[in-house]
């Protein structure tokens, strides 16, 4: 199968900051996991790969064609760091939108509300909801239409853990569909979800440090755990 | 650019309107109070000031609350994130600003609706030339209002830059729109400026109303407002870039 994405040689920079610099990587099928600090790019590349992000020279590739072109946007669901649905409308509502938008029919509405757990807020105005629903709101609006790859810019953070080992669940569900399996491309900085990612990329300052799956990572370093393992690379590079 | 997805920004621009209930008095009500402010002003004055004044106002206060509406609202859709969202989805720039246009169209028609309603039918304001036009104007004055409204909140970071726009854009207009002096009786300079100003031709519009029935001199400045409104669009689309820096 080919990777679902591609990139080459990506430069950005933003505000006179040289943000990523001709950065390499393919994410394949599965859940793969972006982890690195907060500030190190990861939303630059998640943005790039929508073609929502102005670039300065390198190639990006998403299911085959560029990033940004008209014939993606029915393929990709994308969640932001920042909740991106709208405060005064209900959870219904929102979804309702959005998939109108998406040209999907409303059973697709329900689902995604059934996914992220959501059926007894469905009426709720966004705004008057916790944070935790929130970003379930934010990411149900991603489930809408069976994407074929995910973008899901910090989507467990400040969630409770039991949400979080859902939501996990979830993510392994749509990757590991067998009608229509979806590339999960999720990023955190929280370095204990690391786990459950089927393969990682460890992210510092603009560029990858270290890929693949995380006990290979773990070996490869000798560490027990992926934060010693961060830690051991950065310190030796 | 697909009428689905237009008209899918409608509804929801519509439906966010009509759970804020102060902002739909604001845009319903308010000018209707104003006029009636207005005609109390000058109820115990000789004179027609009302019938002289009431046209010129019914085409600027639907300008003005569009304008800020309109602002204010698009401002907050860029700074929250669904705009960027939308961009990364089947939706096209033209989706965006019609299914806005569209939804503050309908607005501005029950706003024209009521306020010349009032003005004509309740508190007398006297009209030679044909009411419907004049709701007419105020329609396309409003939705020149919102046009604008549009264009600048890509200019503005926060609410408050963005309604510090409306004494930039909307007050010069207004002193020289025809309200307070007559065009033709302003300095040669002051006249030219007003020649270009949008605003002068609803004002212009309005004042032909009152005083004729003759349509063709309406029809003109109204297509000038309308090719106004059409060109705050046109710029407001190119404020809409998909890839931001």
């Amino acid at each position: 199968m080919n990777n679902a994405v591609e990139i080459r040689g990506l430069r950005v920079v933003r505000g006179g900051r040289t943000v990523l610099d001709g950065l390499d990587l393919e994410v394949a099928g599965g859940v793969t996991g972006l982890l690195g600090p907060s500030g190190c790019g990861k939303s630059t590349l998640m943005r790039a790969l929508v073609g929502v992000q102005q670039i300065d020279s390198g190639r990006v590739t998403v299911l085959g064609e560029d990033a940004g072109s008209p014939g993606l946007r029915h393929r990709i669901g994308y969640v932001t760091q920042a909740p991106s649905v709208y405060d005064d409308l209900t959870v219904d509502e929102n979804l309702l939108f959005f998939s109108r938008v998406l040209g999907r029919p409303r059973s697709d509405v329900d689902r995604a509300v059934e996914r992220v757990a959501l059926t007894d807020h469905r009426d709720q105005v966004v705004g008057r909801l916790s944070g935790g629903q929130r970003s379930r709101a934010n990411l149900a609006v991603a489930l809408l239409g069976e994407p074929e790859l995910l973008v899901l810019d910090e989507p467990t953070v400040g969630l409770d853990p039991v949400l979080r080992r859902d939501l996990w669940a979830l993510f392994h569900q749509l990757a590991d569909d067998p009608d229509h399996p979806a590339a999960v491309f999720v990023s955190s900085h929280v370095m204990d979800e690391a786990d459950r990612c089927d393969t990682l990329l460890l992210m510092r300052e603009g560029a990858i440090i270290a890929s693949g799956p995380p006990e290979e990572i773990r070996r490869s370093t000798g560490e027990r755990d992926i934060e010693s393992a961060f830690l051991k690379i950065v310190e030796s590079a | 650019m697909s009428p689905r997805i237009t008209f899918a920004v409608t509804a929801r621009v519509l439906t966010q309107l009509r759970r804020d209930h102060r902002t739909l008095a604001l845009m319903l009500v308010l000018p209707c109070v104003l006029m009636t402010l207005l005609w109390w002003m000058f109820q115990d004055l000789p004179g027609d000031a009302f019938d002289r004044l009431g046209p010129g106002l019914l085409a600027i206060f639907p300008f003005i609350v569009m304008f800020l509406v309109t602002s204010v609202t698009t401002l907050r859709e860029r700074g929250s994130g669904t705009l960027e969202r939308l961009l990364a989805m089947p939706m096209g720039k033209l989706d965006f600003l019609l299914g806005y246009a569209v939804a503050f169209g309908l607005v501005a028609l029950v706003q024209a609706a009521l306020a010349v309603a009032l003005s004509v039918g309740l508190l007398g304001l006297q009209v030679t030339g044909a009411t419907w036009l004049l709701a007419l104007v105020a329609v396309v004055d409003a939705v020149l209002g919102s046009a604008l409204g549009l264009f600048v909140s890509a200019f503005a970071q926060t609410e408050f830059q963005a309604v510090q726009f409306m004494p930039a854009i909307v007050i010069p207009q207004l002193l020289l729109c025809g309200l307070f002096v007559p065009r033709p009786a302003l300095p040669d300079v002051l006249k030219q400026v007003s020649d270009v100003l949008p605003l002068s031709f609803a004002v212009d519009a309005m004042q032909t109303l009152v005083g004729s029935t003759q349509t063709a001199d309406v029809w003109r400045d109204l297509g000038v407002v309308a090719a106004f409104a059409l060109a705050g669009l046109a710029l407001g689309a190119a404020t809409l870039r998909r890839r931001t820096p």
